[in-house]
């Protein structure tokens, strides 16, 4: 069994309630912080942690919680991104439903670090029902004394109000979070401004994932140095991540950052296996907006190593023979999938939730999806492979924010590494309509480039 | 018009806020009208929302039309939102949208003649593993097949009565 | 005395300029002028908040500051990026820029109808003259383009909202010269557009101005539409005594013999107004006796005013087929051809469909 830091608890008949999680060693750490430790010696110990972003760009959470301006007389503010749309994401959405005073003990520490005295998590409108939990938990939590005033004697006030979204992805990209959570479109900001200095109502503000924020609660707990013991190298600690697809075990796992690809995938203790006995094809492993990869470069990288469940080991090779761990989303595609099918079903995605802000993104992403419609329903061109390559290319990095490359990419992966499969949607559009291009050679063991001469 | 119960609620979520930034409760405040009025947004609901917040009815038009959980059109009264991205669709969510419409004779974006349903089709709704799934009110249905929705019908059609 | 601020030394296209800190590197290439100027389609220097939307305006940073050398990994928009000393900056020395910058006018092209023979803005069109500059040859695009139908905001103003391209330009317009924005971006994505939701009619005694700030025909004066082409009339300067203090009451009269055509705001060589008017003057006071006149107006920048017919400009791509959506192309692009038209008593808007010669033709 992996070492569990987060979820090393939730098996507990409720936990979700505030008198089980505190008979569990609950608010110890927040405890600890609060009446022992000054807000810098946590933030030391956060850094010492090397706890990266868990909301997909993995940025150093202690680095970032440095960054924050402290002006005089100026509040500061904690938001806490629940708004988990990215497809193939489900992680945060457990965490809150069942140790939802994880969340709030780590909102609370982190809070005190920061030095805010309002803090406000920022929910998808979708999980309507996860409100009514967390609000719940906080209305426990204050009165057992952890929130509101003057927290268990410390003088440190903190009040955690919920806010639901109503339907857009784009409001979990950070700035558009704060512009929804001032009532407004969910369009991205232009940065600078970063939100550190000038975010909500114009005041120096950090945004981090749920899980980010929970994980912090680990770390007081056994420390930053024992924290980063867990998980390799620069990953270092435990990571969610929610499996779905053709598997036989779809659901949300925590795994230490130490583990192969192969051993999630295949393992009993995570995924285990693929579904019907089937043979896997490709996998997404970090949310829809990363490459996507054939089997055979997931479990290997193009050196011949085993591929690692890290933030390095899924970058290894980069976009070319690589992908990201991106938010944990892991998506398992079988030889029975269609890999034009489920590019369009994420073009389709970015396109609906484009914000339309700035002419790429807008413009091309429904390009995209209209190219491959073509393509997917047997209208296709052998120039529109090379079309899509350029919208895509056209598109990357020269957006406003992310969500443009989050939308480049998965097109630009599918292909790069299944070209072959458009060729034939394109050569056959009979025959694509009615069966699968199948395994094909994505699972062929590769040859391994030699070594280049030193 | 919001009742007095719901007014102390819209009062209470002004009061998260710091003063003179009560725009911030546009969204809750939305979803609370949609709620109370018929599961959608009417030009009217939405100009009280402004008047409940002292905005200007445009700044409020702007950002219903923005969001995709805001209806701006009357729909039926369960509203079946099936997801249709990638990880639905490779557990077969296009079978369960073909199969409501053909169960509910209607298509998507369609309201059946008795007003009880609407069926939408959505992008990612964060159950991936729990897929195909949609969203019905407050809650999500997942695993759906066949007899499930069926199930789910008779059910609404029950309720309904 | 002030004590003396520190200038920062920029490069652009390998041209020293020095500037104010807080500068944006557009308003530096700007203060250099000429063809290193990057084109800007919704950045405006007098609204507050414009800029960074279109991308049309992209650079490549070289070279971050001098304290930093390391280039900026990806393009940036210049009008929302300042500028640092020692930075240096490739425009139209970059061929990324170039690549990246053709991409942004193919996207802000693949809906718009490029109707421009029947558009009043022709002429004075940044979009036009932005794809003339940097336009591909023909469209790859094979869809049916979005479309909207016209909508009068009041009796004063039209919205075509098909040529729109959500620069937000006279959103901020609305936001920052009238008591009472009425007009906005409603929906998302390429669903996006500019409207008021119910039927209302913009009334304001600014809110003119947003005709004279859009740059595509999208916005367009309904007291003027399509009485003439701009390239026909003689654009002079006037000013009136205007009572509006928010109003400079110095204008540009669009004229014809002695009939004032239309009234504008005076523009800069960048198409920006250099100091907004107010409604009265721009839509009531259309007889020469309202008005001092100064003289003729010289017109800058590439456009075709200034040529005063379409010589010398390429002729818009072979593009019109799709574009009309299978309607024929017979209309005109060089109307030039066909003196007749310049015949206000023809009024292109009762016309139905593209204007054709035959209809000039019935003297
Ligand atoms: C289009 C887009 C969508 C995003 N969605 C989410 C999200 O749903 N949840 C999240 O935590 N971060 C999301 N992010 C990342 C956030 O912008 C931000 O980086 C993150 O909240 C920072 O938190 P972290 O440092 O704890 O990861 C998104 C980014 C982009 C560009
Ligand atoms: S990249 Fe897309 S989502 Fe991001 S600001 Fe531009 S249009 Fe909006
Ligand atoms: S109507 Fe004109 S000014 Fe307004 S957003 Fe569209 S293009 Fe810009
Ligand atoms: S002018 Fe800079 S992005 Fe539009």
């Amino acid at each position: 069994m992996g070492r569990k830091l987060l979820f090393d608890k939730a098996h507990i008949e409720g936990i979700r309630y505030y008198d089980v999680y505190r008979a569990n060693g609950g608010y110890g750490s927040a405890e600890k912080a609060l009446k022992s430790m000054k807000p810098e010696e946590v933030l030391e110990e956060v850094k010492k942690s090397g706890l990266r972003g868990r909301g997909g760009a993995g940025f150093p959470t202690g680095m970032k919680w440095s960054f924050i301006a402290k002006p005089e007389g100026v509040p500061r503010y904690l938001v806490c991104n629940a708004d988990e749309s990215e497809p193939g994401t489900f992680k945060d959405r457990y965490l809150m439903e069942f140790i939802p005073h994880l969340l709030i003990e780590g909102l609370l520490i982190s809070s005190y670090t920061l030095g805010c005295n309002s803090c406000y998590i920022y929910i998808r409108g979708e999980y309507a029902w996860i409100p009514d939990i967390l609000e719940q938990a906080i209305a426990e939590a204050k009165k057992n004394g952890w929130l509101g005033k003057n927290i268990q004697g410390t003088g440190f006030d903190l009040e955690i109000y919920v806010q639901r979204g109503a339907g857009a992805y784009i409001c979990g990209e950070e700035t558009a979070l704060i512009e929804s959570l001032e009532g407004k479109r969910g369009n991205p900001r232009i940065k600078p401004p970063f939100p550190a200095v000038k975010g909500l109502w114009d005041c120096p503000t950090v945004v981090n994932n749920v899980e980010t924020l929970a994980a912090v609660v680990p770390i007081l707990r056994i420390g930053g140095d024992e924290y980063a013991k867990y998980g390799i190298g620069k990953s270092t600690g435990t990571k969610l991540i929610s499996a779905c697809g053709n598997i036989n075990k779809p659901g949300v796992y925590e795994i230490e950052m130490n583990i192969s690809v192969e051993e999630f995938i295949y393992s009993d203790e995570y995924c285990g296996g693929i579904a019907n006995g089937k043979r896997l094809k490709a996998c997404i492993p970090g949310g829809s907006s990363v490459p996507i990869l054939p089997a055979n470069l997931l479990l290997k990288t193009a050196k011949g190593e085993q591929r690692m469940m890290t933030y390095e080991g899924l970058a290894d090779g980069g976009f070319a023979t690589g992908t990201m761990l991106g938010s944990g989303g892991f998506i398992v595609l079988d030889e029975d999938q269609c890999i034009v099918r489920n590019t369009l079903t994420f073009a389709r995605f970015y396109h609906h939730e484009s914000c339309g802000q700035c002419s790429p993104c807008r413009e091309g992403t429904g390009w995209m999806k209209r190219v491959l419609q073509n393509i997917e329903n047997g209208k296709g061109k052998m120039s529109d492979i090379d079309l899509l390559w350029d919208i895509q290319r056209k598109i990357e990095g020269n957006t406003i924010c992310p969500l443009g490359d989050a939308a480049a990419w998965p097109v630009a992966a599918a292909i790069r590494h299944f070209r072959d499969e458009f060729e034939w949607h394109v050569l056959h559009p009979e025959e694509a309509t009615k069966r699968n291009f199948g395994l094909a050679h994505y699972a062929d063991p590769l040859e391994i480039a030699a070594p280049a001469a030193v | 018009m919001f009742s007095e119960e719901k007014l102390n609620k819209v009062k209470e979520i002004i009061a998260r806020y710091p003063a003179g930034k009560q725009k911030s409760a546009l969204i809750p405040l939305l979803h609370l009208a949609q709620e109370e009025f018929g599961g959608w947004l009417s030009a009217e609901t939405m100009d009280y929302v402004a008047s409940l917040l002292q905005i200007k009815p445009i700044e409020v038009y702007e950002v219903a039309t923005f969001y995709s959980m805001f209806n701006l059109k009357p729909v039926g009264k369960y509203v079946f939102e099936v997801c249709q991205t990638g990880p639905c669709m490779l557990l077969g969510s296009d079978n369960i949208i073909d199969y409501i419409k053909k169960k509910l004779d209607i298509g998507v974006g369609e309201t059946t003649k008795d007003g009880l349903f609407t069926l939408k089709t959505a992008e990612c709704l964060g159950a991936c593993g729990y897929a195909p799934m949609m969203q019905l009110g407050k809650h999500f249905r997942e695993h759906l097949t066949p007899e499930k929705v069926d199930a789910i019908i008779e059910e609404c059609r029950v309720k309904a009565n | 005395m002030a004590e003396e601020k520190k200038l920062f030394k920029v490069k652009i296209d390998n041209i020293s300029v020095e500037v104010e800190p807080g500068t944006s590197i557009l308003n530096a290439a700007r203060k250099i002028g000429g063809d290193i100027v990057p084109p800007a389609m919704c950045y405006y220097s007098k609204l507050q908040g414009s800029g960074g939307k279109c991308r049309t305006c992209l650079v490549k940073v070289s070279k971050g500051s001098e304290a930093d050398p390391r280039p900026m990994p990806k393009l940036v928009a210049s009008c929302r990026t300042n500028v640092m000393d020692g930075m240096e900056v490739a425009n139209i020395t970059s061929p990324e820029v170039q690549e990246a910058r053709k991409g942004v006018v193919e996207f802000l092209l693949l809906n718009h109808p490029l109707d421009c023979p029947v558009c009043d803005q022709a002429g004075e069109c940044h979009l036009q003259d932005l794809s003339y500059e940097h336009g591909a040859d023909t469209t790859r695009y094979e869809f049916k383009r979005r479309t909207f139908d016209r909508i009068d905001i009041g009796d004063k103003i039209q919205l075509h909202m098909t040529r729109c391209i959500l620069c937000y330009r006279c959103v901020f317009t609305a936001d920052q010269m009238t008591e009472k924005r009425e007009h906005g971006v409603l929906g998302r994505g390429e669903a996006a557009e500019i409207g008021t939701y119910i039927q209302q009619s913009l009334d304001n005694n600014f809110i003119g101005n947003v005709i004279d700030v859009c740059p595509v025909g999208a916005l367009t004066d309904k007291t003027f539409r399509f009485k003439n082409r701009v390239w026909f009339l003689k654009p002079v300067d006037a000013h009136r005594d205007c009572h509006d203090p928010k109003c400079c009451g110095k204008t540009v009269l669009w004229m014809r013999g002695d009939e004032v055509f239309r009234v504008t705001a005076r523009k800069d060589k960048y198409g920006e107004v250099e100091e907004w008017i107010c409604d009265t003057c721009r839509f009531d006071k259309k007889e020469v006796k309202d008005w001092t006149i100064e003289g003729p107006r010289k017109i800058e920048r590439q456009s075709v005013i200034s040529q005063g017919h379409y010589v010398g400009v390429h002729k818009p791509k072979d593009t019109l087929v799709e574009v009309l959506d299978g309607r024929q192309p017979k209309l005109l692009l060089d109307i030039h051809t066909v003196s007749e038209v310049n015949r206000p008593e023809i009024d292109l808007s009762q016309i139905d469909g593209p204007a054709h010669s035959d209809d000039f033709n019935k003297k």
